[in-house]
């Protein structure tokens, strides 16, 4: 039997304040009704005795101090759950918005998830070939790991997760069950169509669930979505041994999502306005990646984020790479020059990719290349700061040849296709290639044994 | 009797109770059904407020909160070593038996077995006077570490029983002591002690001997003391966690406390995996054998994340009490200093900069001074070394965790940027680091590695400060204008950052470096300096040196002679005396 309680004793902004309730647990949701038809649903975010701060998810418009009833529903946020999900479209809350009627739930979970015991982790050590050999070569992804793509407005980080969702997933015959788990927050209707349509196109949307929150949809929602959509992750990747990659775009909304219900909370801010918990909350969502000890399933992310301003030491980005294991920086004028994918290999990193390359994983002289292209490329840096003084052509012949590697290197290694699929061996020839414009004695990271095999016989 | 109070009002980690519960000020509370861990943070007549460790959701007003009647305590006993704990000592390991893959919430366990015998050997007779420190019993912890039972340091009486050495539960009485009143009690192999109090010691020492870590830039350039202070900040990618996994590896540290505070899961379910599986290059244990990980990573509660810097250094204090010397990782300083922002956030207080609570100076002040090389109450020598990972927000050392930490710390390794875009590892840039214990270590450099050893490390400080300013020139005009001497300078300096700086933390070898190869080491490079430095002043020109790969070969020096084989370094005396006369011999 369940009690409502008629009215609201104040409504502010996405906040409603509920009297005289009995038995409210914090975190629990409630639901809202409105004129006895519309339903909303709620969170109890404070609690002082019989007063209860509600989190309304949906707008509050229509809602006045009068014309409600809440109803306790004894339990927190919780999604109802089976592989039935597959193939589905929900929206920000995880309800159903294509019309195919109610999921069929084996079991419910709560949202918010708990922390996985670092005892039970299984270090990942497993690569996934992407085909892109700017993140083959250089910042390899690894089943498990967390890797954000950095991005600016205009960039195409849209389509590099695509490319990445298509060459991915579809890996080398491997009879694994594999799924797609696409979370989009306050992301336009464009953008939401382009990642439905690459479902479609590459034969997988019967292997993915969508969950939608557009621009114009409620502001508070968004701070669930990414949630529900780990929620499902966790339950295909660890009940169902699936491996699971999971797209969060874009966590910008999300935090500035963050930042107007918090400051109409009237909490204290921190730095440029965001609450003080933003790291902890990006923690809870970004730890969700990872595998456990003796399951067979994976739950890999790769979280889009907007950079304000370009802005790599924004709260945002800044938080986000000190929790995710790396990041892809993407870089506006390599976009300019049409290089794409237009990732600036310099500040991008793969935490985890040491351990997942090498002799059987990859090639074993993959992490010498790799390091041999970031400090060689660093360099190119420091010859064309040059050039731009005192010009081309008074560089000394060292430089100019750095200069010649640095083009090569954007236009043949970094740049490819959006539909290319270059195996590892490709990556790592096209890499020898380019390190062949060096003199030997400037390639100081690579061991000598594995210059004497690589560098002068081109295995072409 | 024990007090209790209802729940009032809950606000995230925070919780409120109304009227006046008679609690004490720190003092651990239960919360609630589930009983989850709490502690007191503030009390008025009308209010008490208490942070909670473990998730509140699902708490009601009107729920009980009992009193425990102690501050937050850690149990210390034998069992600590290789295991690994959240921040208020529940251990890992026993949490996933008991609740799977995930952390569940008001799990009560005690943090060491209970169970397990120990082999306890007696130290002390019937009629033996003891006091606090005073070590009663000696049992085998670990390979590496035997365990000192000591007397808490609140007992002090005469010894009137002893039981036989033998096999012992932590929690069996094995002395007994009668104080000056009368009073007896009776003494485990256990003591609880509160995490917010520093362990008394007898005297403090001065600091006298490095902490020796076998990583070149640190232990040459900027060493840090036994029972001194280090800080480590760099924006995200630069190395920090990365440095202290090599700190906590290869240090001549006895015990390593290695917390990570709301940090990655996944690295320290790598420490785990590694230090399993390397081995002591000392003692050729493995290397689990003396660490203990505290583990409160970024998605465990926020609360214990601000409580398990302190359970660190508590175990920490428990092991030097007995005579070690302990080194403590503590990644990363400003998730604890967030946490804190985050709950002062949540209590309503006036906030300072950027949003950190005033307190955060002094907050950090405290936990940097309980490091020290200390004489313990026993009469034993040991030391805790604190190493503190801090990771400034836009990677931009003006903020204010980095500037505290600065004032407390007396050793600052800058991790930077561009030289980890370079992959240039460590990251540690030579010119925005320092350490203020040169001058207190370098008696015991002259001692015990060479009497040059000083001055060979301020020969290569130098002439990376004048690199330095030489690119400044660089950057404008090109390298091609410049006299030969300076040319030489730069080729010198570039020896000294690949091959000396430059560590492969991949590589057998270079993983770990003693400091007599990192002595002949420098060495070398210096007397390659001084060769061509000569042959420059005879006006050879930089374009003729440079035809020999002698610079390159030194810079693989690091890999090239084994850490064992030393006497090859005289190869390459020979080898730069023969690049000398052949280069006198075809330009004469």
């Amino acid at each position: 039997m369940a009690i409502e309680y008629l009215g609201l004793s104040k409504v502010n902004g996405p906040f409603v304040v509920l009297e005289g309730v009995r038995g409210a647990a914090f975190d629990e949701i409630v639901e809202i009704t409105v004129e006895g038809k519309e339903k909303k649903l709620g969170r109890i975010v404070e609690i002082y005795d019989d007063r209860a701060v509600v989190q309304v998810f949906e707008p509050t418009e229509n809602i006045s101090l009068q014309n409600t009833h809440t109803r306790l529903t004894g339990h927190p946020m919780e999604i109802g759950l089976s592989t039935d999900i597959l193939g589905r479209t929900l929206n920000g809350i995880g309800q159903p918005i294509d019309g195919l009627g109610e999921i069929p739930a084996e079991t419910r979970r709560d949202v918010n998830g708990k922390p996985l015991n670092p005892v039970t982790r299984e270090y990942p050590r497993n690569y996934i070939r992407t085909g892109i050999s700017a993140i083959d070569g250089l910042t390899t992804l690894i089943r498990g790991q967390k890797l954000p793509i950095f991005s600016g407005n205009g960039l195409p980080h849209d389509q590099l997760a695509a490319q990445i969702v298509r060459q991915a997933s579809l890996g080398e015959g491997s009879d694994e069950k594999f799924a797609i788990v696409f979370a989009a927050m306050g992301v336009k209707y464009d953008v939401a169509e382009y990642f439905r349509h690459t479902f479609e196109e590459s034969g997988v949307s019967d292997h993915v669930v969508m969950f939608l929150n557009l621009a114009n949809d409620p502001v508070v929602e968004r701070l669930i979505t990414p949630k529900v959509a780990l929620t499902v992750a966790e339950y295909l990747a660890f009940e169902k041994s699936m491996h699971i990659l999971v797209i969060l775009t874009d966590m910008t909304s999300f935090a500035e999502a963050m930042r107007e219900v918090s400051s109409s909370k009237g909490e204290i801010p921190s730095r440029k306005g965001y609450p003080g918990y933003l790291y902890s909350e990006f923690a809870t969502i970004y730890e969700r990646a990872g595998i456990v000890e003796g399951v067979n399933g994976s739950v890999t992310q790769i979280p889009i984020l907007t950079m304000p301003n370009d802005d790599i030491t924004h709260p945002i980005p800044d938080l986000t790479g000190y929790i995710t294991e790396g990041q892809i920086v993407l870089d506006r004028t390599m976009h300019g020059q049409s290089i794409y994918p237009p990732i600036n290999v310099l500040p991008s990193l793969s935490r985890l990719m040491k351990d997942g390359i090498g002799e059987g994983y990859t090639r074993k002289d993959h992490q010498d290349v790799a390091n041999q292209l970031f400090s060689s490329y660093a360099k190119v840096g420091e010859a064309r700061a040059l050039a731009s003084v005192i010009g081309e052509d008074e560089l000394s012949p060292l430089d100019k040849k750095y200069l010649a590697f640095g083009n090569a290197f954007e236009g043949e290694f970094v740049g490819q296709g959006a539909n290319e699929n270059r195996t590892i061996n490709d990556t790592l020839e096209i890499g020898w290639s380019l390190l062949r414009l060096l003199p030997r004695e400037e390639l100081d990271r690579i061991n000598t044994k594995i210059l004497d095999e690589y560098y002068e016989a081109p295995s072409l | 009797m024990e007090k209790k109070g209802n729940i009032y009002g809950i606000n995230g980690p925070v919780i409120y109770l109304k009227g006046n519960t008679g609690f004490k000020m720190s003092e651990m509370v239960y919360v609630g059904k589930e009983k989850l861990v709490g502690e007191v943070i503030s009390l008025t007549t009308d209010m008490t407020t208490i942070q909670v460790f473990e998730e509140t959701s699902g708490l009601k007003p009107g729920e009980e909160v009992i009193g425990t009647g102690a501050t937050l305590s850690v149990t210390l006993a034998p069992g600590i070593i290789t295991n690994i704990f959240d921040g208020i000592e529940r251990p890992l390991g026993v949490l996933a038996q008991n609740s799977g893959a995930y952390i569940d919430r008001g799990i009560s366990v005690s943090a060491l077995d209970t169970e397990k015998l120990w082999d306890a050997h007696m130290t002390v007779q019937k009629g033996d006077y003891v006091s606090g420190g005073t070590i009663i019993a000696e049992v085998r912890e670990t390979t590496a570490i035997v365990h000192k039972v000591m007397v808490p340091p609140d007992v002090e009486g005469t010894v009137i029983q002893v039981k036989e050495d033998g096999k012992y539960t932590i929690d069996d009485g094995i002395v007994t002591v009668k104080s000056q009143n009368g009073e007896e009690r009776e003494l485990t192999m256990t003591q609880h002690w509160p995490i917010r109090v520093p362990r008394p010691t007898a005297k403090r020492y001065p600091a006298s001997k490095p902490l020796v870590t076998g990583q070149r830039i640190l232990d040459t350039l900027f060493p840090v003391a036994k029972g001194g202070t280090a800080a480590i900040p760099g924006g995200f990618g630069t190395g920090k966690t990365m440095t202290q996994h090599q700190v906590a590896k290869w240090s001549d540290a006895d015990i390593i406390v290695y917390i990570g505070c709301g940090e990655r899961g996944n690295e320290m379910t790598q420490v785990l995996e590694d230090f399993s599986k390397l081995v002591d290059p000392k003692s050729g244990n493995p290397l689990m054998d003396r660490t203990v990980l505290i583990a409160n990573t970024s998605n465990m509660p926020v609360a214990a994340r601000e409580a398990s810097i302190y359970t660190g250094i508590t175990l920490a204090e428990y092991y030097r009490d007995m005579g070690y010397h302990v080194a403590i990782m503590a990644d990363s300083t400003s998730r604890w200093a967030e946490a804190l922002r985050e709950l002062s956030g949540r209590l309503e207080e006036m906030p300072a900069e950027e949003g950190f609570p005033a307190y955060l100076a002094s907050k950090l002040s405290a936990f940097y001074e309980r490091a020290g090389m200390m004489e313990n109450l026993n009469g034993t020598e040991g030391s805790v070394t604190i190493i503190g990972a801090v990771s400034p927000q836009g990677g931009d050392f003006s903020e204010p965790v980095t500037q505290n930490t600065k004032r407390f710390v007396r050793c600052f390794w800058g991790l930077d940027k561009s030289l980890a875009y370079a992959r240039h590892f460590p990251a540690i840039h030579w010119l925005t680091s320092y350490s203020e214990y040169l001058p207190d270590l370098s008696a015991w450099y002259a001692n015990e590695v060479g009497s040059d050893f000083i001055d060979y490390r301020n020969q290569l400080v130098a002439i990376l400060n004048q690199e330095s300013s030489l690119m400044e020139i660089v950057k404008l005009i090109g390298s091609d204008v410049l006299p030969d001497d300076q040319k030489l300078t730069l080729e010198i300096a570039r020896v000294i950052r690949l091959g000396f700086l430059q560590q492969n933390a991949f590589h057998k070898e270079d993983t770990c470096v003693p400091l007599e190869k990192q002595m002949k080491m420098m060495e070398t490079i210096l007397y390659l300096n001084m060769k061509a430095r000569s042959l420059i002043s005879m006006g050879m020109p930089m374009s003729i040196l440079k035809e020999d790969s002698i610079f390159d070969k030194i810079i693989s020096i690091k890999y090239d002679v084994e850490n064992h084989a030393l006497y090859k370094f005289d190869d390459y005396k020979k080898a730069i005396d023969q690049f000398y006369d052949n280069v006198i011999a075809k330009n004469a």
